[in-house]
Formats: structure tokens, sequence, C-alpha cells
């Protein structure tokens, strides 16, 4: 089965860190202040990164294993 | 899941506190200073947005009154806010008028101009604020700053305010001058290192 895993549309981040704050597996750094990454490794798919996003721009896609 | 609180979640008090001590004593104005130069040190010194990410009380408002509080649609803000147009644009536009309210505190300082003792909202809207200004030690120039400075941000409150109301808590962040500023020294900082 493939699993959701958070995707950033790293043109237009701005770097706020909301995603940062919210992720409760702490998946989500923001290198040298430029936009926002995931660890796919730890990000279980949870949706509170893409919910919290002011610019939305974080998806939840299905990445295959 | 409930993350451990860290002091500096605690910082929209600092902000919240500055706003209302603003209808007291205008010269409180000078104190915000800090939220100008902390954000843009950190980006030239350390090269990155820990500001944004962990100390902006700002932001910490926002996500408190819109998110905590709940006011706020939580919808998408549109596509023209987060354009690099309209991100850049706005850097520009903000710092025009920030430069044009240095200038209108130059005047005040060089003797050519009267203190007003007012509050600029939206660049536009002139309110009285007399009743903040109780004479300073120094010159009026220095009054006078006070009252651009927090008409400014007074201005990127209520704009903030407003966006939280109608898109997510932290629409703000999506097109705010100092977050698109220390965006675009990290990238310069992170090119310019990454080459060497």
């Amino acid at each position: 089965m493939a699993k959701r895993k958070a995707t950033i549309n790293q043109k237009q981040c701005v770097a706020c860190g909301c995603c940062m704050k919210v992720c409760p597996r702490g998946a989500i750094a923001i290198p040298n202040g430029v936009c926002a990454q995931v660890d796919k490794g730890l990000c279980v798919g949870c949706g509170l990164c893409a919910r919290e996003c002011p610019a939305s721009v974080i998806a939840l896609e299905e990445v295959a294993e | 899941m409930k993350q451990k609180k860290r002091w500096y979640d605690y910082l929209w008090i600092a902000s919240l506190t500055y706003l209302i001590l603003g209808f007291f004593n205008i010269l409180f104005a000078w104190l915000e200073l800090l939220c100008f130069f902390i954000p843009l040190l950190i980006a030239v010194i350390k090269g990155n947005k820990a500001y944004c990410n962990k100390y902006c009380g700002r932001g910490q408002l926002f996500s408190l009154v819109g998110g905590r509080f709940g006011l706020s649609r939580k919808k998408d803000v549109p596509q023209w806010i987060k354009s690099a147009y309209f991100r850049y644009g706005f850097l520009i536009f903000f710092f025009t008028m920030f430069f044009l309210m240095l200038w209108n505190t130059y005047l005040v300082f060089a003797g050519a101009r009267d203190l007003r003792t007012t509050v600029t909202l939206l660049w536009t809207f002139k309110l009285p604020w007399h009743w903040a200004y109780h004479g300073t030690l120094f010159s009026d120039g220095v009054a006078q700053f006070a009252f651009g400075f927090y008409s400014v941000m007074l201005t990127s409150t209520v704009l903030g305010f407003v966006t939280m109301l109608l898109f997510k808590p932290r629409s703000w962040c999506v097109y705010c001058p100092m977050g698109t500023m220390t965006q675009l020294i990290c990238k310069a900082k992170h090119t310019f290192s990454s080459r060497e």
C-alpha cells in the first residue's frame, strides 16, 4: 500500500516555520532559512503541517514504498 | 500531540504588551526596533530564519487568536498573495513608506517641521494620538520617530489581523516584509556559501 507523505512546494515556501512547530515527529526542518524540508523517513503523513501552513504549500502525496 | 512549551513560546505576550504600551506612551515604540534588528542580525550572522521559526511574537499572537480562539476562516490565501511579485512588491512598498517616515522624522529633527502627534494607519488615515504623548527629554524628532514607527507596527498588525480573519491564522507570514527580507538574505547567503 502506498503511504502518504507531506510534500512541500519549495518555490512558494516562505520558511515561516509553522509546519516545523506543529509536526509531532519533528520531521520538518528549515535548513539555512531557505525553505522547509520534510524527512520522509520520519513523516507519518498526519497532515497537521498541511493544515497549519499559512501559504498552503504543503500537500500530502502518495509515495510508493 | 502536545509539545513542551519553551520560554520563547510566550513572546506573544511581549508583542501584545508593546501594542498596548503605545496607547499610553508613544515612546515605547522605540522598543520595537528590536523586532526589526534581531531577525536581520540572525539572518545575516547565523544565516537562518530562527526569528520567524521560533521567536516571532506577532506570529504567535496570530496563531493564538486565529488558531486557539478560532478567529479565522482557515481558508487558503489567494494565489496572488503568495506570488513573488506581490511579496517582493509589498517589501519594496513597505520600505519606501518606511524611508518616507524616516525622512519626515529627519525633518522634525532638523526643525523644518513641527511634531505631529498622529498615528497613520494603513499609510492614509491619520488618527489623533496626542494622549500618548507626554513630552520628551530629547528632540521632538525622537517622538516623531516613535509615532512613525508605531504607525508602521499598528498598520502591519491590522493588515495581519484582517488576513488572519479571512485566511489562515498566520497569513501575515506569507507577505510579512521582514520574513521576505530575511528569507532573501538567507537564500543569498546560502547560494554564495555553497558556491565556494
